[in-house]
């Protein structure tokens, strides 16, 4: 079952860049302590997101015409697998560079993507995703936030919230409705490139369990958006969703939210000599899975290498590598908290209780595990 | 070199030989010889065997599909065994016998359970650095006791003639094959068990609609997956694979077997554990798999030593040991 998931390798090509990738990375682990690089995909550092612009790491995948590197997949996975096992400061980019760009390229206007890729590839366009509000989650159809035509245009009203880094963003590419109800479900859903800076738009960020506010709450109150606003068709927004939702949920950022605990552990157990058989079974558990998950990933990146949207794919990967992530706080706290006795260096309890902590998240964002479970049982035929 | 070609008529020929009620005839005693003499005349049994020797001179990458496919159809044969056994007998100069071989690793009288060793002729056993070939005597003493199991109890004289073991010894041969083996009988249980959720009607609809049924059999084929690819990577890097491969291999699929046919069970209900029904072909294979050369955790304890020698992060350490040696694309 799901045959189309094999081993592969990542191309030599590719494998090129890392070096000069590792070296940047390596800048960012001597930069910070792993209770701050643990928080990688919400570090935000323009300046580091500019800096791998110039060196040619933003945009991978898109046409040299808008500035891209016009590589494929897997040059990306070498990249963003660099960035994350170092815990990289990634989210002044993550979003524009993951999602957006792509999302542009695919359905937006010769202007839109004249306008908008070359400075995400720059790494100086901060973008972010409206997708939830407070009556729609999993159920993403529910959506509310309206716009309506003006003769200039569009005109929203409505709110988002859990947007990530909406506090820091120039532009969020809202899901809104454009005709009809919440009854008419996917049909009348449109995505509409929002200015943050419009006037009628108020973020208010929220902090969550860690202290930190990654996310936010995001008010529109009759802004006006010129017409060219919209991306893609109207109406089309649901399926554009969908495919955005399928290069969230693929690549490496599925299994590595925790490696800096994992390693920062690792450190730990080498620094006191700790070899009894239970921890070395732990140990190596550990590494048999994030082995494996690792090429998974690979595999399921050699499929959208392909040109295709391996979206049950994609979801299998990402069940299994974001249980993962959240199984290594849970053990790994266990491992230290049953020797009471031996001493633990504070950067790495902080980097346990955050990565505790934030581990929740790790199964709702780009869809929750009760919904990946969906798509992956109807691939199985499953009805 | 493309050898997908191979699986094809390799499984067509398992289908033929190896369907559930002739598996079944050979637990409960009848002959193997006929389907051994239709594996043995297939040449299949000197894949591993290097082409100047008269074998197909395959890599272990390439047998990989064909140890997958002895797992799905649940073959009760060593076949997996006797070709790494030839291709060991081959490199050493020592001509192979022509029955069926298992392998093991025992010290001399040490009782060993080795699946199909009631259907072998010889062991090639580890004891200490040297291997040797056994001819297997079955007494009352080789019985396991365990229903259909084709397994003995063995002990093993100290070798007579014998030649130096492959680095890593028998067991991380042993143990890519085995997880071949669980990733092919697990792809064959969740197909049986999708199928059957789709048919079995409860509460006036297919149990297959039920949301609960669904996460849990998600999850299963999550795990068939990994045990797949987990099994792929301890094939990838070469004959016999280095330590890290093998043990991953070994790792994820054992630890997968046992929660894939606990599910395919659940999913099942009572005519699943009953012996007419075919999903226990399978699962008791799953099971004895898992046990066999080493469980998750034997081999987690290795690459635990292994990960713990070195200072690399572990992104590092296992591209270094997975994807650096496999050859290049």
């Amino acid at each position: 079952m799901f045959d189309t998931l094999t081993l592969a390798a990542l191309p030599a090509a590719d494998e090129a860049l890392r070096p000069a990738i590792r070296a940047i990375a390596d800048e960012a682990r001597a930069a910070a302590p792993s209770d701050v690089r643990a928080r990688s995909w919400s570090g935000f550092d323009r300046a580091f997101s500019r800096r791998l612009g110039e060196a040619g790491f933003l945009g991978l995948t898109l046409p040299r015409r808008y500035g891209g590197g016009e590589k494929g997949a897997f040059a990306r996975f070498v990249v963003v697998e660099e960035l994350l096992s170092a815990g990289a400061p990634v989210a002044a980019h993550w979003i524009a560079d993951r999602q957006s760009a792509p999302l542009i390229l695919n359905y937006g206007t010769e202007e839109q993507k004249e306008r908008f890729i070359p400075r995400i590839c720059r790494g100086e366009l901060v973008f972010c995703i409206g997708m939830s509000e407070p009556g729609s989650g999993s159920d993403l159809a529910s959506v509310r936030t309206r716009a309506e035509r003006t003769e200039a245009g569009w005109r929203i009203n409505g709110q988002k919230i859990w947007t990530t880094g909406a506090m820091h963003g120039d532009y969020m590419i809202a899901l809104v409705r454009t005709s009809g109800t919440s009854e008419d479900r996917h049909r009348g859903l449109s995505q509409l490139i929002v200015d943050l800076k419009a006037p009628g738009v108020t973020v208010r960020p929220i902090v969550d369990l860690t202290g930190d506010a990654h996310f936010a709450e995001v008010f529109f109150e009759d802004v006006e958006l010129p017409a060219d606003a919209l991306i893609g068709e109207e109406g089309e927004g649901w399926k554009q969703v969908t495919a955005e939702l399928a290069f969230e949920r693929s690549g490496p950022e599925r299994i590595y939210s925790s490696v800096v605990l994992l390693d920062a552990w690792i450190a730990h157990l080498r620094s006191i000599g700790r070899d009894d058989p239970a921890t070395l079974a732990r140990v190596g558990d550990f590494t048999a899975r994030l082995g494996t998950l690792r090429a998974m990933s690979i595999a399921c990146t050699a499929r959208l290498a392909l040109g295709e949207s391996p979206v049950v794919e994609a979801s299998l990967v990402k069940d299994l590598g974001t249980s993962f992530e959240q199984e290594l706080p849970a053990s790994i706290g266990d491992d230290l908290a049953s020797h009471p006795d031996e001493p633990v260096d504070p950067e790495l309890y902080r980097t346990l209780l955050y990565v505790t902590h934030i581990a929740p998240s790790f199964s709702l964002r780009g869809g929750t595990r009760e919904i990946l479970r969906g798509i992956i049982a109807r691939g199985m035929g499953l009805r | 070199m493309d050898h997908s070609d191979l699986l094809e008529p390799f499984d067509r020929m398992l289908a033929a030989i190896a369907a559930p009620e002739a598996v079944r005839a050979i637990e409960h005693g009848a002959s193997p010889d006929a389907m051994w003499g239709a594996v043995a005349a297939s040449g299949f049994l000197d894949a591993l065997v290097p082409e100047a020797a008269g074998g197909f001179g395959l890599p272990a990458a390439a047998v990989q599909p064909l140890w997958q496919a002895l797992g799905r159809h649940a073959v009760p044969l060593p076949v997996g065994e006797t070709m790494i056994a030839r291709a060991l007998l081959a490199g050493a100069g020592v001509a192979a016998p022509g029955g069926p071989i298992v392998l093991t690793v025992a010290e001399p009288g040490q009782p060993v359970v080795v699946p199909l060793g009631r259907i072998a002729h010889h062991a090639l056993v580890e004891q200490g650095d040297r291997i040797g070939l056994v001819e297997i005597a079955l007494d009352e003493t080789a019985v396991t006791g365990v229903a259909a199991s084709l397994a003995a109890r063995i002990a093993c004289p100290p070798l007579g003639e014998a030649f130096g073991a492959p680095p890593g010894g028998l067991r991380p041969l042993a143990a890519i094959l085995r997880a071949a083996l669980i990733a092919g009988a697990a792809d064959r249980v969740v197909t049986m068990t999708a199928s059957y959720a789709n048919e079995r009607v409860q509460f006036g609809k297919p149990i297959g609609r039920q949301q609960a049924l669904q996460q849990n059999m998600a999850v299963m084929a999550e795990d068939a997956v990994a045990a797949r690819i987990a099994s792929q990577l301890g094939c990838a890097a070469g004959f016999p694979p280095p330590l890290a491969a093998a043990a991953t291999a070994k790792s994820v699929a054992s630890s997968a077997a046992a929660r894939i046919a606990a599910t395919a069970h659940a999913v099942h209900g009572a005519i699943g554990i009953s012996e007419e029904h075919d999903l226990q072909l399978f699962t008791r294979r799953l099971h004895e798999w898992r046990l066999a050369d080493g469980s998750e955790s034997w081999w987690n304890r290795l690459l635990g030593t292994a990960r713990l020698a070195s200072d690399a992060g572990s992104v590092d350490f296992v591209r270094a040991e997975l994807d650096a040696k496999r050859p290049a694309v």
